[in-house]
């Protein structure tokens, strides 16, 4: 058995680390993914008073610090039995709606998309945001930075800050806005709207035009038949703020939809002891494995699985985006795993649109922010969706509001299984008795998981550049017999040498 | 310890500028949430800027260099290392130390490498605590066995392995040598640039010196109203309607304004919450948690019952140290019998 590694994998949150085996013929045995990091938040957030989550959780993720703030927030508010005014719920949903505006366009044209946007097969040094541009245009770069800059800037106005925000309180926020803040919001929200837009277009033109891309991201090599997840409205329609949880099967039929409060009857947690983070899986099913299907209880929540999870998008223009495509890709549910970077930007146009229809909300401007709580707290659960998957805080705390126990399910940890499972599906598929692993090879494999967006130790690190990958191959004895490397800087290495 | 070494000036950056050549830097994480690493690329289109006069040659985070890379170069080939994130783990220290040897001058980028931060409130607890808590006890965690993340691990295929969790949290100047701190959770985008000016044009002070903040405290730039007076109890921000001109401290609300550096901007204070102290102490103060204390307690009105105020503060712990446990002179919380295991 020989024994690839893949260490550190980077742009992922902490570390990861894929270990290819491949057996004698050369064909791959199997393959993993290890997270080797953990801090424990869940034990030493217990004597902390609830109210301070919102500012304590955030620091799990500096990438989505706002997810975890509204998850806590929403926790904090159902632990105090309190309702917030409307103002205050709205001034959250803006916040962050703003906040994914940021973080999908960060994927689309930093992260992942790339890919796509320049392309599976180019030259790994232009695979990135520079070569986007180079492809794309500068104006559109600069628009990419632009609406970076100014959505930082709107979840500064009501969070008082972009990465660790500290409005959220149970019940309610810290403060309102002004009308001139409004005003600023409102435009910074158009402009992000006419983005989304744009970027459809480009996705349009530079991928699904491509009737090799569009084939790449149909191919089976890419495809998982699993069970979808996502946070839906009364009218089952997505939601990132608020809502019920909604679960499909392969075939997109509801399997089932639940409260927050009531998460543990639906979701469970497997421990692997090759890594640190957990597995989850759909109680009323089973962990059957690290396989898809009906009868294996792996679930994913992504912005994918939101899509098939639900029955359209709250906003005109996203749900006519959504329509077109599925359309486009044969119906529904869609199985595609690389149709995800599709599904990021319908999800991207609804945060604009929900953020513009709030900005002129007459009563966003309310100074009624706050109901100062007076139930005796207990025991409360927030679930928002988190950019890259469902996410859950669930709190316990004694009369004086002191928590006792914590619990959370993050975003990517959701999609730990299946990110095994698609790492190891395009290594199947690629790596067969013979085959001589290229760099290229190397690339599609990472093409399996980046569609995801992993954010192990929740937060990818929403950074430029291109995912360096140094694979050594061993024998038995563990010598090495070769090495392969991609996206490693080549002046660098003679500099480095 | 480690940082009470002598330190000595390392004028390397202003030679290299006089002699027109480009930095060499490297950034990495550690125990960390990325949000030090989004601070850098919030300095926005100044990325440019910085490129042209640094080359980067290690960001995991963001480009396509490996531990390789750093392992084959000569010592001290970085000029400086911007290093974020807290030592948690085997493979934090190590290449901590691994980019302590390659590089001239480190720089504990944010609070994490800097104090410890809120992961630092690890060290009330212990790895067993942890990997109970986590793996076992969680109500949605399905472990009959009772399974632990191994550190050497066989499976069918092979074996695979994974850095050793250690019992605490330490800080980056308690596991190498640290040239420069640069605070904050995350410090904040515009002093990152003015510190990244400033290693660009090498003028770096003397090593030892906190960079990108002040060195007073908060209130001294804080625009809040004081009147001097004394308070009678203790709320917490979501029990009272806060006043958004006041001196928080003077709300009864705890503030850490008095025992944590100046230099953020003050943004928590402006979006009407007390300050949690993430920029650390200012100069001149060793322990920013009994600072803190001490100042809760001098405003205290001398008619009122003390017993029942300090009641009132129901997490002194984890809201005096909010993100310098490690860094404290506390540095844990320990047993007995962790004290013996180490």
């Amino acid at each position: 058995m020989k024994k690839i590694s893949i260490d550190p994998i980077t742009r992922l949150e902490g570390h990861g680390r894929i270990d290819l085996f491949l057996d004698e013929t050369g064909d791959l045995a199997n393959a993993y993914i290890q997270i080797p990091e953990l801090r424990g938040f869940e034990k030493f957030c217990e004597g902390r008073p609830v109210e301070e989550m919102p500012r304590i959780t955030n620091r799990i993720c500096g990438v989505c610090p706002a997810a975890h703030h509204m998850a806590a927030t929403k926790a904090a508010d159902a632990v105090y039995h309190v309702d917030p005014p409307p103002a205050a719920k709205k001034l959250r949903e803006l916040l962050y709606s703003l906040f994914y505006v940021g973080d999908h366009t960060t994927h689309v044209y930093v992260l992942g998309g790339p890919d796509f946007l320049v392309g599976p097969d180019a030259d790994p040094a232009e695979r990135n945001i520079f070569g986007v541009i180079a492809k794309a245009g500068l104006e559109i770069g600069s628009r990419v930075i632009q609406t970076l800059q100014e959505t930082h800037e709107g979840v500064a106005i009501i969070g008082g800050r972009y990465i660790h925000p500290v409005c959220g309180l149970p019940g309610g926020v810290s403060k309102s806005i002004t009308p001139e803040q409004r005003v600023r919001l409102e435009e910074i929200s158009r402009n992000a709207v006419d983005f989304a837009q744009m970027s459809l277009q480009v996705f349009e033109k530079l991928v699904i035009g491509n009737k090799q891309y569009l084939q790449l991201i149909l191919s089976d090599m890419y495809a998982h038949r699993t069970y979808y997840m996502g946070l839906v409205d009364a009218q089952n329609r997505v939601n990132f703020y608020d809502g019920k949880v909604r679960v499909v099967d392969p075939q997109g039929k509801e399997f089932i939809k639940y409260e927050p409060a009531d998460y543990l009857q639906h979701i469970a947690e497997h421990v692997e002891p090759w890594t640190y983070l957990k597995f989850p899986y759909l109680k009323g099913i089973g962990w059957k494995g690290f396989v898809d299907g009906k009868n294996s209880g792996v679930y994913r929540a992504s912005p994918l699985s939101r899509l098939n999870a639900s029955d359209g998008m709250a906003t005109p223009l996203a749900q006519a985006a959504y329509e077109h495509m599925y359309d486009a890709l044969g119906g529904k549910p869609v199985h595609a795993t690389l149709a995800t970077h599709w599904a990021r930007l319908v999800e991207l146009l609804y945060a604009a649109e929900r953020a513009l229809e709030l900005t002129r909300d007459p009563e966003i401007t309310s100074t009624e922010v706050r109901t100062i709580p007076t139930a005796t707290p207990t025991e409360g659960v927030g679930i928002v969706e988190a950019p890259r998957g469902t996410l859950t805080h669930h709190y316990v705390t004694d009369e004086r509001g002191i928590l006792q126990k914590v619990n959370m399910i993050v975003g990517t940890t959701n999609n730990h299984a299946p990110i095994c499972m698609s790492i190891r599906k395009a290594a199947h598929g690629l790596i067969k008795s013979g085959t001589v692993v290229t760099q290229g090879l190397l690339n599609r494999i990472e093409m399996a998981f980046r569609a995801y967006d992993p954010c192990f130790g929740c937060a990818t690190h929403a950074l430029p550049g291109e995912m360096p990958m140094v694979v050594g191959i061993h024998d038995y004895q563990g010598n090495l017999i070769r090495e392969l490397s991609q996206n490693v800087n080549s002046s660098q290495d003679q500099q480095a040498r | 310890m480690p940082r009470q070494k002598q330190l000595q000036p390392k004028p390397t950056a202003r030679a290299k500028k006089a002699a027109g050549k480009k930095l060499k830097m490297a950034i990495y994480w550690a125990a960390a949430c990325g949000g030090c690493d989004v601070a850098v690329v919030e300095i926005g289109m100044k990325l440019l800027d910085l490129i042209q006069g640094a080359d980067i040659l290690f960001w995991p985070a963001a480009m396509d260099f490996k531990y390789k890379d750093v392992e084959a170069m000569k010592d001290g080939f970085i000029d400086v290392c911007l290093f974020n994130g807290a030592i948690r783990n085997a493979e934090n220290e190590h290449v901590a130390k691994l980019l302590r040897k390659k590089s001239k001058v480190m720089v504990a980028f944010g609070s994490c490498a800097h104090e410890g931060c809120i992961p630092g409130l690890a060290n009330l607890s212990d790895r067993q605590g942890v990997f109970t808590r986590v793996y076992r006890e969680t109500p949605s965690t399905d472990n009959p066995k009772g399974i632990l993340p191994q550190v050497k691990c066989q499976v069918p295929e092979g074996e695979l392995e994974l850095p050793e969790f250690y019992n605490r949290v330490k800080t980056l100047a308690q596991t190498v040598q640290v040239e420069y701190t640069l605070p904050g959770c995350p410090p904040v985008a515009t002093q990152v640039w003015d510190v990244l000016q400033t290693i660009l044009r090498g003028e770096l002070p003397a090593p030892g010196a906190v960079v990108g903040a002040g060195v007073r405290n908060l209130c001294d730039e804080c625009e809040r109203v004081r009147e001097g007076m004394r308070i009678k109890r203790f709320v917490r921000p979501h029990e009272v309607a806060l006043d958004a001109e006041r001196c928080f401290l003077e709300q009864g609300l705890i503030c850490a304004g008095p025992a944590t550096r100046a230099g953020c901007g003050r943004p928590c204070i402006h979006a009407n919450m007390p300050c949690r102290g993430c920029y650390g102490p200012p100069d001149g103060v060793v322990d920013q948690g009994a600072k803190l204390l001490s100042a809760v307690m001098a405003i205290i009105d001398s008619q009122a019952d003390v017993e029942q105020l300090v009641t009132q503060i129901v997490d002194p712990v984890g809201t005096f140290y909010r993100f310098s446990l490690p860094d404290s002179l506390l540095q844990r919380v320990q047993s007995d019998k962790q004290e013996a295991s180490q």
